[in-house]
């Protein structure tokens, strides 16, 4: 097969910057999930929440849809501590968190994404900022600036969290509220406390991943779903508690992505993560970087 | 005569903890040891590693001359090896009747490949709570029961599976001075009928009276092993663990 | 009560539904109710791995589309009278059912979840992009506008809802007899307590994987008819989301320990749906089941069945 090199290249760039964003995405899972051990498959829906406030804000008030995101994360912080709270009282301190606690996500997931449908409608929605259109050329490569901002604002993000997770005590208290909260309590710190805070900041970054998914592309209700594997499927091959393995699956998936949209055509790519998922599940699941 | 189990030179680590390192112990037949250490020693790791809820890194696990190597919990289960949870993990929603039911279903009548009557299962439930005292609480559910009742039903329901070696951790915490003796009664009955007896404890007067031989684990490793007047002597053993 | 004596009743209960129906004369009955037996079969199917073992399938769909789809191929390649249909999607959902189940039950039931909701998306991928099946753009099931029942000629919906009726019988039955055997006392302890299972002997990955396949099949047996009654199919329709979250409401607002819980759950949610689709939207009746599944699970966990069973223990202590 004649490959055109340039197709590659730019197919693998494309990967490379959509792993960026993906990796902002599932962030907030690598906490929930990760460290705490919460399966909170509604986290997409948190997301496309998220897109969906920025473009009203941008619609309405022409504000930058990223700067949107960071004005309402305390908004979302508190979302998320009060989902948590709900979680632990009804759930996690009666011990039905693994059937229960995944119908009370589920039925988030699900109200969430119907209420968008009510409010919103079905049709797709998108943003408008100065970087949506242009695209940098660098080296006979194109880079579309409404992928490089979100790639560049993902990472940035991401190393802001990594380096609050292993410099700042709060950080470290929540790694170690995920490996062992009796050593946690004696240390005199409340573990129910801790978790509260890192849900809230798990939540609180979906606001962000998602003013960075409706500048990457339009958004509609049902979007959020295509994202549930995705983020597993990082999460669990980067390894569950991992910040940097989860960013190393990110771009890997970015990448597979890419490659399989422009080579077999883009209605194969949910598969790939899927694919992925599966895959790690049977043959690795402690993935690349597990604990 | 053949060791009943054998568990040789087992090692087990969780990421950088060594919690078992290089464990050699062996159990006769019809035998009754005794099992001691500080919390944290790895008695339950060990436990588990017998009992394949947990799976050992080296070493090789044998019962009645057969390595279990590669054999899952339920399938040791019916291979006559039982155990107790230090922290009893009882079925919460079957009653206590039931929940002696579910040995007797799945490892007695795999073993026999006979179908007993639906009434011959109940008496055996009830004969069972009885040894143990529970009898009166047979149609309730676990969560109306005491801690230290829960430790009975989690003894009654390893008895249940009418093992050839019984592994009994901590099943006498928080009892009486009565309640013990009777625990221990049940024990060397149970004994006596030929069945193997591990005990694993902290109170030093009921492992003395059961024990005919004594081990001792120390940071995931056997410093002792021999008759119980002499153990307890062990400068070693005092220092590590009597002594505090 | 035994296994056949239960079977009878309740399929008698269902034939005199039936004839009420016939003598009434109004065709949505039957289009109504055949929606409603359909989910006392998903939401009966869904709880023999949810409600009894512990283990949250999302990807009902999947399995109810792999029914559906299985039609859909048997009916372009060689057309087959539907009885036979229903086994072969029984079969082909129960093996996928099996296979996703040995791949992921060996983990925690977390991951097992995750992966029932990615196999969901994945073939409904597969299936867009399967050609042969219609894709994207749908296929046409042309049914004949009666068929043969016992030498009688039978209404098309009438025949469907037959078929439908004698697996909700099927399937409530199973749950039951399940329900008090060995078996069910195994899956018991799966959801209780999976170690303390395995060291009283309970082989819990064999029976996992039983559950997961008896779970599959029956939702793929509840799938196989679906192209005949809705003419056209689209994967929009076979994987729609709203089949995911009634097989799960529908056992947990009923009560997830025992087969009336299913039964009565579809029951009332399935009418009220039908009721609120028709008068108010499609969308705020999604909404409603979503929101009346959240507000379920946290005051109520043990569904309708659960409540009732407690203010009879209250009664019977005061």
């Amino acid at each position: 097969m004649d490959i055109s090199w340039d197709l590659l290249l730019n197919a693998i760039v494309a990967g490379l910057l959509l792993g960026g964003f993906y990796a902002a995405v599932t962030a907030g899972i690598s906490i929930s999930f990760g460290m705490l051990d919460i399966v909170n498959i509604a986290h997409p829906a948190f997301v496309i929440l998220g897109s969906y406030i920025a473009y009203y804000v941008n619609i309405n008030l022409g504000i930058d849809p990223i700067l949107v995101s960071i004005i309402v994360l305390p908004a979302f912080y508190a979302l998320g501590a009060l989902v948590y709270q709900v979680y632990y009282m009804s759930f996690e301190r009666r011990g039905q968190e693994s059937l229960r606690g995944l119908a009370f996500f589920f039925g988030l997931l699900f109200v969430t994404e119907v209420s968008l449908i009510l409010v919103f409608g079905v049709d797709y929605r998108y943003v408008e900022a100065a970087y949506i259109g242009p695209s940098l050329h660098l080296a006979g490569l194109e880079l579309p600036l409404r992928m490089l901002v979100p790639c560049l604002v993902a990472l940035a993000t991401f190393g802001a969290l990594e380096l609050f997770v292993t410099r700042t005590f709060l950080g470290r208290a929540i790694m170690a509220v995920s490996q062992d909260q009796l050593a946690l309590q004696l240390m005199a710190a409340d573990p129910i406390r801790i978790k509260r805070i890192a849900f809230g900041i798990s939540i609180a970054l979906a606001s962000i991943a998602g003013a960075l998914l409706i500048i990457i592309q339009p958004v509609e209700p049902s979007v959020g779903r295509d994202y549930i594997g995705r983020v597993f499927a990082i999460c669990v091959l980067g390894g569950l508690g991992s910040l940097p393995g989860a960013l190393i699956a990110a771009f890997l998936l970015g990448v597979v992505e890419s490659l399989t949209s422009t080579f077999y055509g883009p209605s194969w790519a949910p598969a790939v993560s899927f694919g992925f998922l599966l895959l790690t599940l049977a043959f690795r699941p402690a993935g690349l970087m597990g604990r | 005569m053949t060791a009943l189990l054998h568990v040789d030179n087992i090692s087990k680590r969780f990421g950088g903890f060594v919690a078992l390192d290089g464990i050699e112990i062996e159990v006769a037949p019809g035998e009754r040891l005794g099992l001691i250490g500080p919390n944290g020693s790895g008695k339950s790791t060990l436990v588990n590693c017998i009992c394949g809820t947990l799976q050992n890194e080296t070493g090789t696990v044998r019962f009645e001359g057969q390595a279990l190597d590669g054999l899952a919990a339920h399938q040791r289960t019916r291979r006559g090896l039982a155990r107790s949870f230090q922290l009893p993990r009882p079925f919460h929603s079957v009653t206590l009747a039931d929940n002696l039911r579910i040995p007797l279903l799945y490892t007695v009548r795999a073993r026999e490949g006979m179908l007993h009557a639906h009434s011959d299962l109940e008496a055996r439930c009830h004969e069972l709570l009885d040894t143990v005292g529970l009898l009166p609480k047979a149609g309730r559910m676990p969560r109306d029961l005491t801690q230290v009742e829960m430790r009975k039903l989690e003894l009654a329901r390893a008895m249940a599976a009418e093992p050839k070696l019984l592994i009994a951790d901590e099943s006498m915490a928080g009892l009486s001075h009565s309640e013990i003796d009777d625990i221990l009664a049940l024990l060397v009955r149970l004994n006596e009928r030929g069945v193997t007896i591990i005990l694993i404890e902290h109170i030093m007067s009921a492992v003395m009276s059961f024990s005919q031989r004594l081990a001792v684990l120390v940071s995931g490793r056997k410093i002792a092993d021999g008759p119980p007047k002499d153990v307890v002597r062990d400068p070693e053993v005092v220092r590590a663990y009597l002594g505090q | 009560m035994n296994t056949a004596t239960f079977s009878i009743i309740t399929a008698a209960v269902g034939l005199a539904v039936m004839a009420l129906f016939h003598w009434l004369s109004v065709d949505y009955a039957y289009f109504a109710g055949y929606t409603i037996l359909q989910f006392i079969v998903l939401a009966t199917a869904w709880n023999i791995l949810g409600g009894y073992c512990g283990y949250v399938n999302f990807g009902t769909a999947a399995f109810f589309a792999i029914g559906a789809y299985s039609s859909v191929f048997w009916y372009k390649f060689h057309p087959l009278p539907i009885p036979l249909l229903i086994v072969l999607g029984a079969v082909v959902s129960g093996i996928v059912g099996l296979g996703t189940g040995y791949l992921t039950l060996r983990l925690r039931g977390a991951f097992f979840s995750i992966a029932t909701l990615a196999m969901a998306v994945v073939f409904q991928t597969l299936v867009v992009n399967w050609d042969f099946v219609g894709g994207s753009r749908g296929a046409y099931i042309i049914h004949p506008e009666n068929f043969e029942l016992a030498g009688l000629k039978v209404h098309y919906i009438e025949y469907l809802f037959a078929l439908m009726l004698l697996l909700a019988v099927i399937a409530l039955a199973t749950a039951r007899t399940i329900e008090r055997s060995r078996l069910g006392y195994g899956f018991a302890t799966i959801r209780d307590d999976e170690l303390a299972a395995e060291a009283c002997g309970v082989p819990t990955l064999r029976l996992k994987l039983i559950a997961t396949t008896l779970s599959g099949a029956f939702m793929g047996m509840a799938g196989a008819p679906f192209p005949y009654y809705i003419g056209y199919l689209q994967p929009q329709s076979a994987f729609a989301l709203d089949y995911a979250v009634n097989s799960i409401a529908m056992p947990m607002i009923g009560g997830t320990t025992t087969w009336v819980g299913p039964l009565v759950g579809s029951i009332l949610l399935g009418s009220a749906q039908q009721y609120a689709t028709v008068t108010i939207s499609s969308a705020v009746n999604l909404l409603i089941v979503g929101l009346m599944l959240v507000a379920f699970v946290i005051i109520a966990p043990n569904g309708l069945i659960g409540l009732v069973k407690e203010s009879l223990r209250a009664r019977r202590r005061s």
